[in-house]
């Protein structure tokens, strides 16, 4: 095999997940009683972003064959406290933001340091930590309530140019900071590795504990962005228990749909941020079509079901039965 | 285990799973600082109320157990739940037929969830944790649908609070009863037929399983589908217990049944497991949840120590190996 048929095979799941975002989107567009403007766009980007950051950390962690069930109340945790922090002088909003995203780093850190050395399977350890990460943030904001600096909120959830959402050039600008990075370095080849095969990537020396460790930090810190700009776009802080394991389920959801592979080791957050736009986008197809908004979840519910089911087209080409178990 | 004589003590040894026994010593430390706090931890009446409450979550937790030995997990327990209360209670409400047919309904309709997260696993050979999440959703979307995102206003037959509240035996809950015949069921299933040690066998290694003449696809379809009606029956209890169904009743059993599991020392990767160990787990995390409560500890700090306290007992005995080659 050629070099770029390599390249490809590698960049298929992204594509895929590229495609069926553009698609709904053009579907969605098409059909929205108000067109295709930058209002309908900026409501779109602002919904979408969201999931987009929490499917990245989820992606971060997944392509170490690791998960993080967690990540849903980082995120609500994050919006407390950014709820609570983000406000007064300039001077303390920034001391707030960089606080908040520092605070999702160490829950990420935790649980990246309990998976490592505690040895513990990253299923039921993110389950346990993202009840205490519930705790803290139930601690902070019993009701909800709270506030954060709007000249920030506004700036960063508004237009550039008049066109442009600001929330996208926010995750491209992380995508640009964090993920290409990442995803260049030694660690970033050591987390794909790691994920495929971990006592390979051990014997030739692949440095999988600090891959790991730094994989899960950097789950929580996206985790984080995210809390943060759901806190400007809503000016408050709420820890809603249903609201963050909706938000953990569905950043699973759009890593799958942007063709991440759950065993680790393939796929891209890249192309899990396109699984969450299209996810949010699907979602909200019912609206423009003036369907009762109770057909949602089971809309959702039976996109989701068939875009995993696609994974069963492959066994079209199994030739040995054995190879079903994989 | 028949071995005469000097095979007693090995056996015994064989068969006291570390991880089982830990959990028993948590369950009675938790007991013993429980009963330092008040005297009533250790009454009659407060352990037979906890055993009571535990007996819902011991349910759910015998068909999560099932599918986790099998390598996979059932993460559509929650509206797979709702769905066996809403649907039996929706039965309830056609008479006296309804009343009949209102359990047996509602379990169906859990079956029939687990059939399709089954098929999904064993035919279509998608990774359960997926799939299961996929027939959630599904399910939601159904059970929103119908019950247009209320409460229904159907009530419970009067078979199901029997079931839940009373008692066939002065002094000892129904809902307990219907744990330990669920246990029983499940204990003979795993240790007394083949299909229960082909389930062993597929959580260590479905190819081997395969090979070996199981029908491995038949198999892991009929786990998932006990899994499925497990919950459904979880939620028909519930419903007879609060009597009648709510919106999302089930979330707040997910994540208990699998700690549940995981705390009972069943690895997380299959294989491996006892009942017992799921028993003692299923009381570890009722008695932890009730003794916060009886503190008065806010719900904050509940969750904290619930989340810190899971944790802790992992890594007295549920860590996984070093790596090596």
């Amino acid at each position: 095999m050629k070099e770029w048929r390599f390249w490809l095979a590698e960049q298929r799941g992204t594509a895929t997940a590229f495609a069926i975002f553009a698609l709904m989107f053009l579907v969605y567009n098409v059909n929205h009683p108000a067109g295709f403007s930058a209002n309908v766009i900026q409501t779109m980007a602002n919904k979408g972003v969201l999931l987009a950051f929490l499917a990245m950390a989820q992606a971060l962690v997944i392509i170490t064959s690791g998960i993080d069930l967690s990540v849903g109340m980082v995120f609500m945790l994050t919006n407390c406290l950014a709820s609570a922090i983000v406000v007064g002088s300039p001077v303390q909003v920034a001391v707030g933001v960089v606080a908040t995203l520092a605070a999702g780093a160490a829950c990420g850190a935790i649980n990246g340091l309990i998976v490592i050395f505690g040895r513990l399977q990253p299923i039921v350890a993110t389950i346990a930590t993202g009840a205490v990460y519930y705790g803290l943030a139930l601690a902070i904001r019993p009701t909800p309530g709270g506030g954060v600096d709007e000249t920030i909120a506004d700036a960063l959830t508004g237009r550039m140019l008049g066109v442009v959402p600001t929330s996208v050039v926010a995750l491209a600008t992380v995508v640009l900071v964090v993920w290409v990075p990442f995803r260049q370095s030694v660690t970033g080849r050591a987390a794909y590795a790691a994920g495929s095969s971990e006592a390979a990537a051990y014997m030739s020396g692949v440095p999988i504990h600090r891959a790991k460790f730094v994989a899960y930090t950097l789950a929580g810190l996206l985790a984080a962005i995210g809390g943060l700009f759901l806190t400007f776009f809503t000016y408050t802080g709420e820890a809603a228990y249903a609201s963050g394991s909706a938000y953990t389920l569905f950043s699973i959801a759009s890593v799958v749909l942007g063709g991440v592979s759950l065993f680790g080791g393939r796929g891209s957050a890249i192309g899990a941020i396109f699984g969450a736009l299209a996810f949010r986008t699907i979602g909200d197809l019912l609206f423009v079509f003036d369907l009762d908004p109770l057909w949602q979840p089971l809309f959702q519910g039976v996109v989701l079901l068939m875009a995993v089911s696609l994974g069963a087209l492959g066994l079209l080409r199994v030739r040995n039965r054995l190879d079903w178990f994989g | 285990m028949s071995d005469p004589g000097t095979a007693g003590m090995f056996s015994f040894a064989r068969r006291f799973d570390p991880a089982v026994a830990t959990a028993f010593v948590c369950l009675v430390v938790l007991l013993l600082v429980g009963s330092l706090y008040s005297s009533n931890f250790l009454s009659l009446e407060y352990l037979l109320q906890q055993l009571k409450v535990a007996s819902f979550l011991g349910v759910a937790a015998s068909g999560m157990m099932l599918t986790i030995l099998l390598g996979g997990i059932d993460l559509s327990l929650p509206w797979t739940l709702t769905t066996g209360a809403m649907m039996s209670c929706a039965m309830a409400s056609f008479g006296l037929a309804g009343a009949i047919f209102a359990v047996p309904f509602g379990v169906l309709c859990g079956v029939a969830i687990g059939v399709a997260n089954g098929f999904s696993v064993a035919y279509l050979r998608i990774p359960a944790m997926i799939v299961t999440l996929a027939t959630n959703a599904v399910a939601q979307g159904l059970m929103v649908l119908y019950s247009g995102g209320y409460s229904p206003r159907d009530f419970a037959s009067p078979a199901m609070r029997y079931l839940a509240t009373g008692f066939a035996i002065p002094g000892l809950p129904n809902a307990v009863i219907c744990w330990a015949v669920i246990g029983a069921a499940t204990v003979f299933l795993l240790k007394r037929t083949t299909f229960g040690r082909a389930i062993y066998g597929i959580g260590n290694r479905e190819r081997v399983a395969y090979l070996s003449g199981v029908n491995t696809r038949r198999v892991v379809l009929s786990v998932f589908a006990v899994s499925g009606g497990t919950a459904a029956f979880t939620g028909v209890l519930l419903a007879g217990y609060a009597s009648k169904a709510a919106q999302s009743m089930g979330d707040a059993y997910l994540l208990p049944a699998i700690a549940a599991v995981v705390l009972g020392g069943t690895s997380i990767l299959g294989g491996r497991g006892s009942y017992l160990g799921t028993v003692a787990g299923v009381m570890l995390i009722t008695l932890l949840q009730s003794i916060l409560s009886v503190m008065q500890i806010p719900e904050f700090g509940r969750q904290i120590v619930y989340g810190v306290v899971i944790v802790c007992m992992l890594l007295l005995y549920g860590r996984g190996p070093r790596t090596r080659a």
